[in-house]
């Protein structure tokens, strides 16, 4: 691992209104590496995930992307991100094909029918390339959203939930998939609320609470009762 | 400028496929133009001097209408999925993505309104081969003018919740100059008077297109950013 961070997030705060979502939040993401944030519902890891996406403008403390302010910036910041949120951003209408063409165009990538085929193929879903969206379940839809990065290539994947709604075999897919952006150089930030995968290809775990990390450590060879002790003890104790 | 026009051109693909394969938009366009049309022969009649001088107005009040309810759907595809958040994540010049809503548009209601023309002639029993070309012009720079405008409000319109409200609201005053300017042409094209009789209203016309067009391109980024 590089020593660099690929993402430095720093003081950041954010308040809608009187409410203060994020309070002096700090973070560090190197090359390679991926970081699951945990917290509560409305401890703020969809914000943090939206400010270093710029869909979402910082109150105060700065959040650098690839060496990119996200607020002065947005544009470069963009170039360098995928965003998988709550949305699939496809449109029912479309078959997957016609999806992935769109939005890779859209990105300034110029794909050849075969680079459209590989990409599918690569999110298992080259077999339905031609059939409509609508037709798709959840995790299809997901698996659809994570296609186009494999031809734009960002260097950090901001994930909300990643593993919600997806099977067995889906949440499969979706962890070599990570586990291999990461070996590729690419870095991850995870937002989650829950014990099961994300904490697999997780490197590091960051507990959120009340807009700050309270606890960022290794995840090292902590398993998954571990960490729910942790955050326990550092969580549900301040909520 | 490839790049640009490759992402313009893949916004209208796009656009115009899923309204092909929904047809959402386009039926509900033509029943609402065919019902106008059968209120306005109603209201009328078939008094030949009086339809002479209303014609126009209702001619391009029916393509405001119409109009209207086109534009307003413009962006309502992508709230589905939030694909809007995926239209902002997009790197490079969002003025791409509004030229191409704006020429996706363009053809709807240029095909809604040829539509209506046809059903106008029919309707009110006129013969329009002879003024078409220059009928088409009018209506030509009128349109743009009204889709420059109207697909920028639909962008700054979409994530209020009173959008439908507000959309016709802000559009109509600031297209009162083009309005005037398209009927007053379309008055004197349809009495059979040539295109240079109403040149001062044409050249109106064109150079709304280009600052309405231009605002759009140079505002877009604003308006989608929010």
């Amino acid at each position: 691992m590089a020593a660099d961070p690929l993402i430095r997030v720093t003081g950041l705060r954010k308040t809608f209104g009187n409410h203060r979502v994020l309070d002096g939040l700090d973070l560090d993401v190197r090359v390679g590496e991926a970081v699951a944030v945990l917290g509560a519902n409305g401890a703020g890891k969809t914000t943090l995930l939206k400010v270093l996406a710029t869909l979402v403008r910082p109150t105060r403390g700065t959040a650098i992307v690839a060496g990119h302010d996200c607020a002065r910036d947005p544009e470069r910041v963009r170039r360098e991100i995928g965003l998988v949120a709550h949305g699939s951003y496809v449109y029912e209408d479309l078959t997957a094909s016609e999806n992935l063409t769109f939005w890779v165009t859209l990105a300034g990538v110029r794909p050849s029918a075969a680079a459209l085929a590989g990409a599918l193929a690569t999110v298992e879903l080259d077999r339905v390339a031609d059939e409509r969206v609508r037709t798709f379940s959840a995790g299809m839809k997901r698996r659809l959203s994570l296609a186009r990065f494999v031809l734009v290539r960002p260097r950090v994947l901001l994930l909300d939930e990643p593993f919600a709604g997806l099977d067995q075999r889906a949440k499969k897919w979706l962890e070599e998939h990570l586990a291999s952006f990461k070996a590729g150089g690419g870095s991850i930030v995870m937002a989650t609320h829950s014990f099961g995968r994300e904490l697999a290809v997780a490197d590091r775990i960051a507990i959120l609470v009340g807009g700050a990390i309270a606890l960022d450590t290794p995840r090292g060879a902590l398993s998954a009762d571990d960490v729910q002790r942790l955050y326990a003890l550092h969580a549900e104790d301040t909520c | 400028m490839l790049t640009f026009a490759r992402r313009t051109f893949i916004v209208v693909w796009k656009d115009l496929l899923v309204e092909r394969r929904s047809k959402e938009t386009l039926n509900a366009l033509f029943f609402f133009a065919l019902l106008l049309l059968f209120v306005f022969q109603f209201a009328v009649g078939p008094d030949r001097e009086r339809l002479a001088g209303t014609l126009p107005g209702l001619l391009w009040l029916a393509f405001i209408l119409s109009g209207l309810l086109g534009l307003g759907r413009t962006f309502v595809v992508e709230r589905e999925n939030d694909c809007w958040e995926a239209l902002l994540l997009a790197p490079g010049d969002k003025s791409a993505i509004y030229i191409g809503k704006l020429a996706g548009n363009l053809l709807l209601m240029l095909v809604v309104e040829a539509i209506l023309v046809v059903l106008f002639g029919f309707f009110f029993n006129l013969d329009l081969g002879a003024v078409l070309p220059a009928l088409a012009v009018v209506i030509g720079l009128g349109t743009v003018a009204f889709a420059a405008v109207g697909t920028l409000f639909a962008a700054m319109t979409a994530q209020v919740r009173a959008r439908e409200l507000l959309f016709p609201v802000l559009l109509l005053p600031v297209q009162a100059p083009v309005l005037l300017a398209t009927v007053k042409a379309t008055e004197a094209v349809l009495l059979g008077e040539p295109l240079g009789s109403v040149a001062h209203w044409l050249k109106l016309l064109a150079a709304a297109d280009v600052v309405y067009v231009a605002v759009g391109v140079l505002t877009f980024d604003f308006v989608l950013e929010g």
